[in-house]
Parts: structure tokens; sequence; C-alpha cells
């Protein structure tokens, strides 16, 4: 009864064993026969669906090159726009817009979308209805399509309540309101990654509630929380379509000013480019998809580093 | 709060009732705690506005077009000298869009996840994911300019027997939509996957399963409710997707399901009417709010239930 179970003695059990050992066998053989080949087609499958969408990303990235590098030099960044004269037009105009726009979406986006996330994190109690409708509310205001956020800047900030008018600082608080779900998302992920451990020392210590999050909850998420707001600012920075609701369209070949005049920015732009008929105009505007995909990606692979490089578990 | 610093200064000496208090009154604390909260209350005023700044021109828009030519009439004209309001041909062509972009997603969404989280070394895993990240995070002017330059010629040439006489196309489009939202599927299909319990997998492989066979009769149904939510959102960034419609599918409202023809999208009728300074309260601003909210509604039901569904599988697994 109590015999080995790995080196049976009694002629009883040797069978058993051999039996239940062929079994195995033949159940692993069929796997070696037609459902491997089956398995290797299932799996260079799924190694196609893979491809396809990384050959795209790489045919965009070729493409763009290819398309716009005839105008590609300084004076693409340095003459502003024209209607008449492709040759010679540039983005200098719709970039500063881009800066100004982004920099107002920053000065918004960090203290704000930060704060929310200190809030839900440390101090919002989970039962609390108003702490979980915020919860619901900031993970639905992450699928609203961008053009909703647009009707809102030109109904809310344009017109209506703030009454702004077509102003730059009205495209950068639209923009702000876009990402801000973003920004608040990463960052509630980044201190929540932060061991309660860190906390209740500080606090046993002696430090108060804001006194522990300043010194330590903080620094310890700012990796995370920095991710966050760089993959915002790329968003904000290729995003076109609220910006064409709350003026960004209007053709500007003075340097733009944030609280008067026109403005416009580097997406609205090229799609403004795009959209005229001759072939230079479609250089022009392959042109500054270069600068605009090289502006995003670098800021979206340093967001990937950042991540990965301070990546740490506790 | 309370417990705590009752905690600390029970430590210190002469532990008396005066040191359960804390030592001021932190009014610091209290207002930076106010300004926190404030932050977080901010985004619920910003759903409200959102919903007061369309819903009151909606109202003025229903004033003056009935509901029956709004939603019953299939003619959509609204800036011609006889005007028709039916709203019919840009949500067709809004699902038309939706569907070539789940058509493109669905099978090289869910590959890529199924590659990633069970066949994928990690190594791979850690090069695949940030490139599909960086797919993600290609503004949508360029990925329009490149369907409409470079991909609509594309197909003209491999499917020459559809009649491509039309400069845009709905159908090279919604595959470009599909595209873009590649990265969304994968990304959620794939943390949904891995959720899913290593001993599922090995009782599966201990009873002789091939991988295939742990993948899409184990896995897979384990990770069910996530890999359907990752597809509703998809399909909700599809119908708010904006300026790749409004580039590569035209603005010709018509009700259609030729892929070659080209149509116009509730996000492409809004995007193209109120590029210009349209006065408050006329009709055309009215209009562009009625489809505004319309747009709303269906993405918030598409939101809400792709929220529910991420919320059971975190709730099962996690």
């Amino acid at each position: 009864m109590a015999a080995d179970p790995i080196t049976p003695t009694t002629g009883r059990t040797r069978l058993a064993t051999t039996g239940a050992r062929r079994a195995t066998e033949a159940a692993l053989m069929s796997a070696n026969g037609r459902d491997r080949l089956i398995g290797m087609v299932f799996q260079a499958l799924l190694l196609l669906g893979l491809s396809v969408a990384l050959f795209m990303l790489a045919a965009l990235l070729v493409w763009s090159l290819v398309e716009g590098a005839p105008r590609l030099g300084p004076e693409l960044i340095t003459n502003g726009p024209s209607t008449v004269r492709p040759a010679e037009a540039g983005f200098r105009t719709a970039i500063l817009g881009t800066l100004l726009v982004v920099g107002g979406v920053v000065a918004v986006i960090v203290p704000v979308g930060v704060g929310a996330a200190i809030y839900l994190e440390e101090y919002a109690n989970r039962d609390r209805w108003l702490n979980r409708l915020i919860e619901l509310n900031i993970q639905n205001l992450a699928g609203v399509p961008s053009i909703v956020f647009g009707i809102l800047g030109l109904a809310f900030i344009v017109r209506g309540p703030l009454n702004l008018g077509f102003v730059a600082a009205a495209g950068s608080l639209t923009l702000a309101l876009l990402v801000l779900p973003t920004v608040i998302i990463a960052a509630r992920e980044a201190i929540r990654a932060v061991p309660p451990s860190i906390r209740e020392g500080s606090l046993a210590l002696g430090a108060t509630r804001w006194q522990t999050i300043r010194r330590q909850t903080l620094p310890a998420a700012m990796p995370g929380v920095l991710t966050g707001v760089i993959l915002a600012v790329a968003r904000a920075t290729g995003e076109a379509a609220p910006l064409l609701l709350v003026g960004a369209v209007t053709f500007v070949t003075f340097n733009p000013n944030f609280f008067e005049g026109g403005y416009s920015t580097l997406p609205v732009q090229i799609f403004n480019y795009s959209n005229r008929a001759q072939d230079e105009f479609r250089v022009l505007a392959m042109a500054g998809v270069i600068v605009m995909l090289g502006l995003v990606l670098l800021m979206n692979s340093f967001a990937v580093w950042l991540r990965n490089r301070f990546e740490r578990s506790w | 709060m309370t417990s705590i610093d009752s905690a600390a200064s029970a430590t210190g000496p002469g532990f008396s009732s005066q040191l359960l208090e804390a030592s001021s009154r932190r009014y610091g604390e209290k207002a930076i705690g106010v300004f926190l909260a404030a932050c977080a209350v901010l985004s619920v005023a910003v759903t409200t506005a959102i919903v007061v700044s369309l819903l009151v021109p909606t109202i003025d828009f229903f004033r003056q077009v009935s509901f029956e030519a709004f939603f019953l009439d299939t003619t959509w004209a609204p800036r011609q000298a006889t005007s028709r309001f039916g709203v019919w041909p840009i949500v067709v062509g809004t699902l038309n869009v939706v569907f070539w972009a789940l058509l493109v997603a669905i099978p090289v969404g869910l590959a890529s996840a199924i590659y990633l989280s069970e066949y994928a070394s990690a190594r791979a895993r850690k090069t695949i994911k940030p490139v599909l990240e960086v797919l993600a995070g290609i503004p949508t002017v360029a990925i329009g300019l490149f369907a409409f330059f470079a991909m609509r010629p594309a197909a003209a040439a491999l499917l020459p027997f559809l009649d491509w006489s039309s400069l845009w196309s709905v159908g090279v489009a919604g595959v470009a939509v599909g595209l873009m939202t590649v990265p969304l599927v994968a990304s959620i299909s794939d943390d949904a996957m891995r959720a899913v319990p290593a001993a599922l997998r090995e009782g599966g492989y201990g009873l002789g399963a091939t991988k295939l066979k742990v993948s899409l009769r184990i896995v897979f149904p384990a990770a069910i409710s996530g890999i359907i939510a990752s597809i509703v959102l998809a399909g909700s960034r599809a119908v708010g997707e904006t300026m790749v419609v409004l580039i590569a599918a035209g603005r010709t409202p018509a009700l259609t399901v030729d892929p070659t023809r080209s149509v116009q999208t509730m996000t492409a009728y809004i995007a193209g009417t109120a590029t210009g300074d349209i006065p408050t309260g006329t009709l055309d601003y009215n209009t562009i709010f009625a489809v505004g909210t319309l747009l709303f509604a269906a993405t918030l039901v598409l939101n809400l239930v792709a929220i529910r569904l991420v919320r059971r599988f975190r709730e099962v697994y996690e």
C-alpha cells in the first residue's frame, strides 16, 4: 500500500503505469503530427496579424519621409505661411501657435491632473458615491470623442460663460480638458504603485498628510506621473479636430499671441495645406507631417524610455 | 487620519488627552485637501458642461425641426435652400466607417494580443509593445493623409475591378481608422488574457492540450469580457474619429454601403460645418449641436458598456 509510486514493484502497478505512459505518449504524439502543423499555421497567422500593424506603421513613416523630403530645410520652420507661394511657405506661425497652445495645456494639466489623482488615491473614500461618480466620470471622459470637446470649447470657452473668443488660450483650455483624463489615470496608477509602507513610515515619524505626499509619495511616483504628462502633451501636439471648432483654422501670417488675435497649430496648418489643389502644397503638408511626427514620436519615445528606466518593483 | 495622529502622539512623552489633538489647527493641510478635491470635482464639472452645452442648442434645434424630420427622413441637406434634416445618411456613414474599422481591428488586434500574451518571449514583448504604443500615438492628421494619398491609390491598384471614380473612399478611411485602433484592441485584450491565472493554462496542458487549444479554448474564453470591452472601445473610437474620415472619406452625405464611395460621417459634418465663424443661435449652429448630442450619446453608451466589462475581468482575476 505504501509503495513508492515512482518505482512500482508489484506487477499490477507496473501494468497501470505503463498504460498511463502509453496513453500520455499517444496524446502527445498526435501533437507531433497534425496538431503541430495546425499549431504552426496558427502561430504564423498571429505573426501575420501583428506584422500588418507594424508594416503599416513603417509604411506611414517611410512614405511621409519620402513625400516631404523635397521641402525639408530650415526655411520650413522659419518662413511664415502663404496661400500663393507654396515653394517658400513654411510653418513658423503654426509652430509658434503649437508651442503657445501646448504650453498652456501643460500649465493646466500638471496641477489639476496630478491634484485630482492625489485626491482620488490619497484622500477619497471609495465608498462615498461622489468619489465613485468621479472615477466613473473620468473613465468615461477618456473615451469622449475629441470633436465633442471642440463643441464644448466652442459653446463654453470661445463663447458662452468664458467668452474668450477665437484665441490660443481657448484652444489651449479645450485641449487641456481633452487630455486631462489621460493624465489623471496615469498619475493615479503611478501613485498607487508606491507601497503603503513608505507613507506609513513617514506618518509614523510625525509628518502630516501633505508633507508625506509632497516629500515621499510624489517623488517616488514622479517617473510615472511624468510619463503620463508627456504622453498627454504628445497627444495635444498632434490633435487637430477640436481645434477646428475653436478657431485654429484662421490663416495667420503674424506670430500668434496667447490672449488675442488668430492662431493656428501645426496639425491644423498641415490639414489646411493638404486641402489645396496644387502638388506643391501637398509636399509642403507632408514636410509639416515630418516635423510633427518628429516632435510627437520624440515625446512618446522619451515617455516610454522614462517608464522603462524608472520602472521598479518595491 | 485621526487614528494615525493619535498613534504618532502616543509614542511621545506624557501621553495625555491633550496630545491626542494636533498641536496646531493645520489650516494649510485642510486648504490643500480642498484644492485637491476641487481638481477631482472639475472632471465632473467638465462632463456637466459638455451635457449642458450640447443640450441647450439641441433643444432649440428641435423647436425648429421636428423629431420626425430628424429621425425618419433619409436626406441630409442642412445648408441647402430647402433644408432637409434626415440624419440617417450621416449615421450610416459613421456605421460604414465603424464596420470597416472593426473588420481590420478585430483580427489584427486580437492576433497581436494572443501572440503577445501567449506566444511571445518576454524580450519580444518588451520590444513590440512600445512599437504598438508608437502607432497609437501617431497624430490622426498624418493617418488621414496617408489613407488619402497612399492607401487609396494602393487599394485602387490592388482591386481594379471596383469603381474608384470617387476621390474619397469610406472603405479606405475605415481601414485606416481600424489600423489606428489596433493598439487599443491589442493592449486591452493582452491585459485581459494575461490576467487569466496560469493555473488554468497548466490545467489545460496537464490534460494534454496543445498551445493552440490552451490559447483559444481556455485563455480566450476566460478573458472574453476584456476582449469584448476592447472591441467596444475600438468601435467607440471609430465613431468619434474625425480627421481621418474628414480627409479620406469626404463630405458627401450618402446612404450607401459601397466602400469606394464618399460619405459624410457625424464627426466630419461637425468639423466641416463648424470650421468658420457661425453665428450663435442660428439653425446651422444648432444643427452642429444636435448631431453632437447624438454622437456623445452613442459613445457614452459604448464607453459605459466597455468600462463595465473591464471591471468584470478585473474583479474575477485580480
